[in-house]
């Protein structure tokens, strides 16, 4: 199982570092941080990442949690939608969300801000399925009710007993979302907009130890943080010094 | 854990009526409440009893605002609060799964309530601290739930639903998740803690012994309405329906018959019965009879005993007769030692009232 995902990776990272003549060298690498566009191309995915994964939370938070608490048997059936942007072809969503904010003003239909916004509905499959789970490990609807007989309206119980619960879920889904826009190319690319992908593929197509470095970083670093994260996930409630906040 | 500690959570709550009045709620084709009414009265602790689905935590809920009647008022204090957010009516809830937050610990849980209610840190830290030592876990305030036993976890429920100076107490079978010992320890605690506050509770349980051992009033419930309300002696020793008599404690059901001007005739003795309906003499009845009405004697008769089982002051015999089939009697442990299985035995009854029923 583990060679399944191990060999590529150690191929990718075999090639990348391949120099000429069969020698093998850390020039890629240097090549990488040498790359002007590098940063600027970062900057604007980590912006839509960022953009992304709020939304996300501000969307799917009170949604999942609803659904958890008055919607139960419905549960399914919310389930199947949220899978929906797996089976629908992404030109179709593209075309979809250009229907929709035909109207909207260009400071969203003109910048990379829209993308942010096909990718909420590209990581719902992934930020859904992470939020239910965290949702499901909790007894919500009771917690939910203690603390509305104990005097805290809706915002109260949202902020300080339904949020510090699922806080892994959230962090979870933030996480996957995350690594989804960095790795993103034919929304963007069908959008014409250059993103850190689309400028991957372009580079690759000139310096392909280069690129192929680069994704190899890419993959590292949201292992990385996924490892991370189940880590933290894993300790036991209280003990969790790394996102305890003491009240 | 002192009379003073509690004197100073107790505010100014002189404890409040609540009345429950022709409440409807239907879940789909099931109703849940047919037509309830309930009266509390201040101070009191009256323990909602019933078989499983009758409604005794949709009622509760109502109480709380957690689920809307379809129809019928909730009066607590004389005012209807249908209509008012469960958040704003000040009342404490302990329920059956343990429901303290994971994330916060013990004196945190009990201190949400008051902070909430924006009162200062100190403030609600001292009042914490003072409820987790009314319940006597003081030391354990910096725990978390998970860090908890079961039966502290709903002491700590208990402590963070009084800290708010609820005017009613509910609880919603807060016992069942523990096993035996704790539940007899923290029954007599929540009673000892309820007459303290002078808090009006409503405790609901589907436990007939918690019921009768823990509450000033009983109220049976069955299929969503009330069917006898009124002091534990007076539901266990006069049960207004057979319902009743056969869902509190053990009850034999012997065949018998009229034998004309209130009195039944049963395993051959007489026996007056409580009327319910006229019936014509002759007519065959079912007569509900305790196992502790019945004295079974050795003496060289046509009943046997066929098992014997010790219950601890008491042991419960059961006898087979000709007339009665199968009937159970509860007898005092000494006497039960001359009546081993294959004993030949008369059964007396003990001269009582008795409530009869149509055989099914
Ligand atoms: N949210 C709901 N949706 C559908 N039916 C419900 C709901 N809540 C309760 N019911 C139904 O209403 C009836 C009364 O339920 P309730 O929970 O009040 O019973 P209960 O007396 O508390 O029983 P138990 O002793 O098992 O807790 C049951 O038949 C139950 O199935
Ligand atoms: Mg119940």
């Amino acid at each position: 199982m583990g060679a399944y995902f191990l060999v590529p990776v150690a191929a990718a990272l075999e090639f990348a570092l391949r120099g000429p003549n069969g020698t093998h060298s850390l020039a890629a690498f240097r090549d990488i941080a040498a790359q002007p566009e590098l940063v600027p191309m970062l900057t604007v995915s980590l912006r839509i990442a960022l953009g992304t994964l709020l939304i996300t939370v501000a969307l799917m938070v009170p949604t999942v949690v609803w659904v958890h608490l008055r919607l139960p048997r419905l549960r399914p059936l919310v389930e199947a939608l949220s899978l929906l942007p797996l089976v629908v072809p992404v030109v179709v969503l593209v075309v979809g969300v250009l229907t929709a904010f035909a109207d909207a003003p260009n400071l969203i239909k003109g910048t990379p801000a829209i993308l942010a916004l096909e990718y909420v509905a590209l990581a719902m499959p992934f930020s859904y399925r992470a939020l239910d789970a965290g949702v499901s490990a909790v007894r919500l609807p009771t917690l939910v009710e203690a603390a509305r007989s104990l005097g805290a309206n809706w915002p109260t119980v949202l902020l300080r007993v339904v949020v510090p619960n699922i806080r892994t879920a959230i962090v979870g889904s933030a996480l996957l979302t995350t690594a989804l826009v960095l790795g993103e190319f034919t929304m963007a690319s069908l959008m014409l907009f250059d993103t850190f992908p689309t400028w991957m593929v372009r580079v690759g197509q000139q310096q392909a130890g280069v690129a192929v470095g680069l994704s190899v970083l890419v993959l590292l670093t949201s292992w990385a943080l996924l490892l991370a994260l189940s880590i933290a996930a894993g300790r036991p409630r209280g003990a969790t010094s790394l996102f305890r906040r003491s009240s | 854990m002192t009379a003073v500690t509690a004197r100073a959570v107790r505010q100014q709550q002189a404890g409040t009526p609540v009345e429950l009045l022709g409440l409807r709620r239907r879940y789909g084709a099931v109703n849940a409440l047919d037509g309830l009414d309930l009266t509390l009265v201040p101070g009191e602790l009256l323990a909602l009893l019933g078989p499983s689905g009758c409604g005794k935590t949709t009622a509760l809920r109502i109480l709380a605002g957690l689920e809307q009647p379809d129809a019928g008022r909730v009066l607590v204090a004389g005012q209807d609060v249908v209509g008012l957010p469960a958040h704003r009516r000040e009342m404490g809830m302990v329920f059956q799964q343990y429901s303290l937050f994971p994330n916060m610990t013990a004196r945190d849980n009990v201190a949400f309530g008051p902070r909430v209610r924006k009162q200062p840190a100190s403030e609600r830290r001292r009042r914490a601290d003072e409820l987790l030592e009314l319940v006597g876990l003081g030391s354990h305030g910096d725990r978390y739930p998970h860090q908890l036993s079961g039966g502290q976890q709903q002491r700590v429920a208990l402590a963070r639903a009084l800290a708010v100076s609820p005017r009613v107490l509910l609880l919603d079978e807060p016992l069942s998740a523990l096993d035996a010992q704790v539940r007899a320890q923290l029954r007599e605690e929540i009673r000892r803690l309820q007459r303290e506050l002078g808090i009006t509770t409503l405790f609901v349980t589907h436990d007939q012994e918690e019921a009768l051992s823990l509450a000033d009033r009983v109220g049976v419930m069955r299929a969503g309405r009330l069917e006898q309300l009124g002091p534990p002696e007076q539901v266990y020793h006069a049960p207004a329906t057979p319902f009743v008599a056969e869902f509190v404690g053990a009850m034999n059901r012997i065949p018998g018959r009229v034998v004309g001007d209130g009195h039944v005739e049963v395993l051959g003795q007489r026996l007056e019965y409580a009327v319910d309906r006229l019936r014509s003499p002759g007519a065959p009845v079912e007569v509900l009879i305790r196992p502790e009405a019945v004295l079974p004697v050795p003496a060289d008769a046509a009943a046997t005993v066929v098992s014997r089982s010790f219950l601890g002051p008491v042991t419960r015999i059961s006898v087979s007769s000709p007339q009665g089939g199968l009937v159970l009697a509860d007898v005092s442990s000494v006497e039960a030692a001359a009546l081993a299985p294959g004993t030949a035995v008369a059964v007396q009854l003990r001269r009582h009232p008795v409530l009869v029923r149509d055989p099914r």
